[in-house]
């Protein structure tokens, strides 16, 4: 029953919501860059480098949202990086991928020990504050959660529509998503693949940097090491989930937001009987079944993890 | 820009190249350094030293490598077949996992049977734990690296788990750490009173073994196929679903060895910083060492020399060891350009 209670609460929703916002800020960049047809996983690292540079900029005394550019631009870098060695010289989707995240997530940390030498614990700054939409955010059960949630919540809302919008209605949004089933076509409009890919993957990396800042910007207040924890694999699986399409990809990432909390809050009620590993342990078990269960009806970007050769067949 | 495959491919340009993504990351390093505020040559040197300079610092390189021969095997065999196991931190903690529930007196034998038991045991755990993703992506197609990535999370929270219960031990004031291996179970060190064990002699083994089954045998052969072109292969009636799920078992179990050697030989009881990432570090080893077994060997200790020659540098100046791992990042990035390199020519068209 009281299992059942915690889905009436409002405070459970503002959390999933809260939860929701990292992943799809990264979701949507994953997807980008999937859809272009180069993978990412990259992911994970540029997430720590955005958290760490969104919080660290805002922390020497700039601005929130200059904060939040900065680190858009960190993991731009990172994406230009992953693009220029995957794109133009082809080389493996996934070992590049990988060396990006491993690279990232060090030189984070050696930046981290080097700009913070004498700190014990992780100096906090003041992060967005909630802003409440008036009347809408009155509305019982989903006002508060999606309508009294900090600027970033809205931007990642917002920027799901801006990608979709993208994507489906604008030329540059029809040559990624032909850039990623047959670059060839696009090659013989004029258009260069290499470009779009690289664009795609920067602008991808950048949303996936916002993503990590959101943790330390807005969900919480101050870096820490290893807190993405996982969250960019799962946003992996979560543009498989939602067959590389925005919306759809939105509502796996809120699904899964949602069994996130609800965890958190089934561990108060339940914990003395199952240990707490078992729930921390259900969001990746969740995305793994998910995964399966869309596995046979995944259709993939066709170009996706195949490098393009002018002139090659 | 393009690429062209070279026709020919000369000794001095296949050793130029990885010469030059050596060269590469130590200019990215010096720069890191610097801005750290010291001296490139004098850090090096400490490295190097650290690393190579004593007969106490060669044991340490060599006692570090040993884990990362493992991993580094193990991601080196399923690379080659295009299958992409990302997951040799949980088959890692998997074999330490099975190495203390059978290792802390669970089975009352004699070392020269304990041994034996204890390794197939793990081997066996391990490679069950990697057949999961391999069945996955042959029956649903469902990308194993999502998989092994996401399993990593689910085996180090289950370990954590174990630590705080079944595996507890009752004497170690309250720390989430095992019991302790039986003496029967322990690998023997190599040297008296040295760090360096056993489970180096058997990582140069598996090395062997490993090399052995790459290049010499059937199963190499349909791998490198399957690995090179998976529709050629299946046309030239080459098994690949059955040589995926062999590749699996042999690339976990090989991973899992690492958990064995670092709690029998080393550490003695299971804890949850057992690897300080192992299994993600096998990758960087495996793509330096070109995905050679006898490779991998060199590649770890080389790895193994820069993480313990960091350390001990940093504890003399002020650059955080965290450069170990940069330099290691940049090494697997630069080295997989350098190979691309010596097989195409840019052409700037």
């Amino acid at each position: 029953m009281e299992a059942f209670e915690i889905l009436l609460n409002a405070s459970f929703w503002v959390a999933a919501i809260r939860i929701a916002s990292p992943l799809i800020f990264a979701t949507m960049g994953e997807l980008i860059s999937e859809r272009a047809g180069v993978l990412n996983l990259g992911i994970e690292g540029i997430m720590t480098v955005g958290a760490f540079v969104g919080w660290f900029t805002v922390y020497a005394g700039g601005g929130l949202w200059f904060g939040v550019c900065a680190a858009a631009l960190a993991g731009a870098a990172f994406g230009l990086l992953h693009g220029f060695l995957t794109v133009p010289l082809g080389l493996s989707q996934h070992v590049t991928g990988i060396g990006i995240t491993l690279l990232a997530t060090s030189l984070t940390y050696f930046s981290y020990r080097l700009l913070l030498p004498e700190v014990t614990s992780p100096p906090k700054i003041e992060a967005f504050a909630p802003f409440a939409i008036p009347v809408l955010s009155d509305i019982p059960l989903i006002g508060p959660a999606l309508f009294a949630q900090t600027p970033l919540t809205y931007l990642a809302f917002i920027t799901v529509g801006i990608v979709a919008w993208g994507l489906y209605r604008t030329p540059a949004g029809l040559a990624v998503r032909v850039v990623g089933e047959n670059p060839a076509a696009v090659e013989a409009q004029g258009i260069s693949v290499t470009l779009i890919r690289m664009a795609a993957v920067a602008t991808g990396s950048a949303l996936m940097a916002i993503g990590g800042a959101f943790l330390t910007m807005s969900a919480f207040n101050s870096f820490f090491f290893e807190m993405i924890n996982g969250r960019g694999w799962i946003c992996i699986a979560l543009v498989v989930f939602g067959s590389w399409r925005p919306g759809k990809a939105l509502l796996g990432a809120i699904l899964f937001a949602a069994f996130d909390a609800y965890q958190i809050r089934l561990q108060q009620v339940a914990g003395d009987l199952v240990p707490y590993q078992v729930f921390l342990m259900l969001p990746y078990i969740l995305s793994i079944l998910a995964l399966i269960a869309v596995a046979r009806r995944a259709t993939y970007p066709k170009a996706l993890m195949i490098p393009y050769q002018k002139g090659e067949r | 820009m393009r690429l062209e495959p070279r026709e020919t491919q000369s000794a001095a340009m296949t050793l130029a190249y990885p010469v030059g993504a050596i060269a590469t990351t130590l200019v990215i390093a010096s720069i890191l350094v610097m801005l750290a505020g010291a001296s490139p040559f004098n850090v090096f040197w400490l490295v190097l030293k650290g690393a190579a300079g004593s007969q106490f610092a060669l044991i340490e390189t060599l006692t570090r490598a040993t884990p990362l021969i493992f991993t580094g095997l193990a991601v080196a065999v399923a690379f080659r077949a295009r299958l992409w196991n990302i997951g040799a931190e949980a088959q890692l903690y998997i074999g330490a996992v099975i190495t203390v529930v059978l290792g802390t007196g669970a089975l009352p034998l004699p070392s020269a049977i304990l041994i034996p038991v204890l390794t197939a045991s793990v081997l066996l755990g391990g490679a069950l734990v990697l057949l999961g993703p391999a069945f996955l992506k042959i029956q649903f197609g469902v990308d194993e690296v999502v998989t092994t990535l996401l399993l990593n999370f689910i085996v180090l929270l289950f370990v954590s788990m174990l630590l705080e219960g079944a595996l507890k031990d009752p004497m170690g004031l309250g720390w989430p750490q095992s019991k302790r291996v039986i003496a029967e179970a322990q690998l023997p060190r190599l040297i008296q009173g040295k760090r360096l064990h056993f489970g180096f002699i058997l990582a140069l083994a598996s090395a062997m073994i490993t090399w052995f089954i790459m290049k010499k045998s059937t199963l190499g052969y349909e791998m490198r196929a399957v690995g090179h072109n998976p529709q050629a292969a299946a046309f030239a009636g080459i098994p690949v679903n059955r040589v995926l799920i062999k590749t699996a078992l042999l690339s976990g179990g090989l991973a899992s060895l690492a958990g064995y050697s670092e709690v029998a030989g080393l550490k003695g009881n299971l804890t949850l910083d057992l690897s300080p990432g192992y299994g993600y570090t096998g990758i960087v080893v495996a793509m330096l060492a070109m995905l050679n077994p006898a490779g991998v060997v060199a590649a770890a200790i080389f790895v193994a020399g820069i993480f313990v020659g960091a350390d001990a540098m940093s504890r003399a100046t002020n650059v955080p060891s965290y450069i170990a791992e940069v330099m290691v990042a940049t090494a697997l990035l630069t080295m997989v350009t350098a190979i691309m390199l010596s097989r195409y020519r840019i052409k700037w068209r």
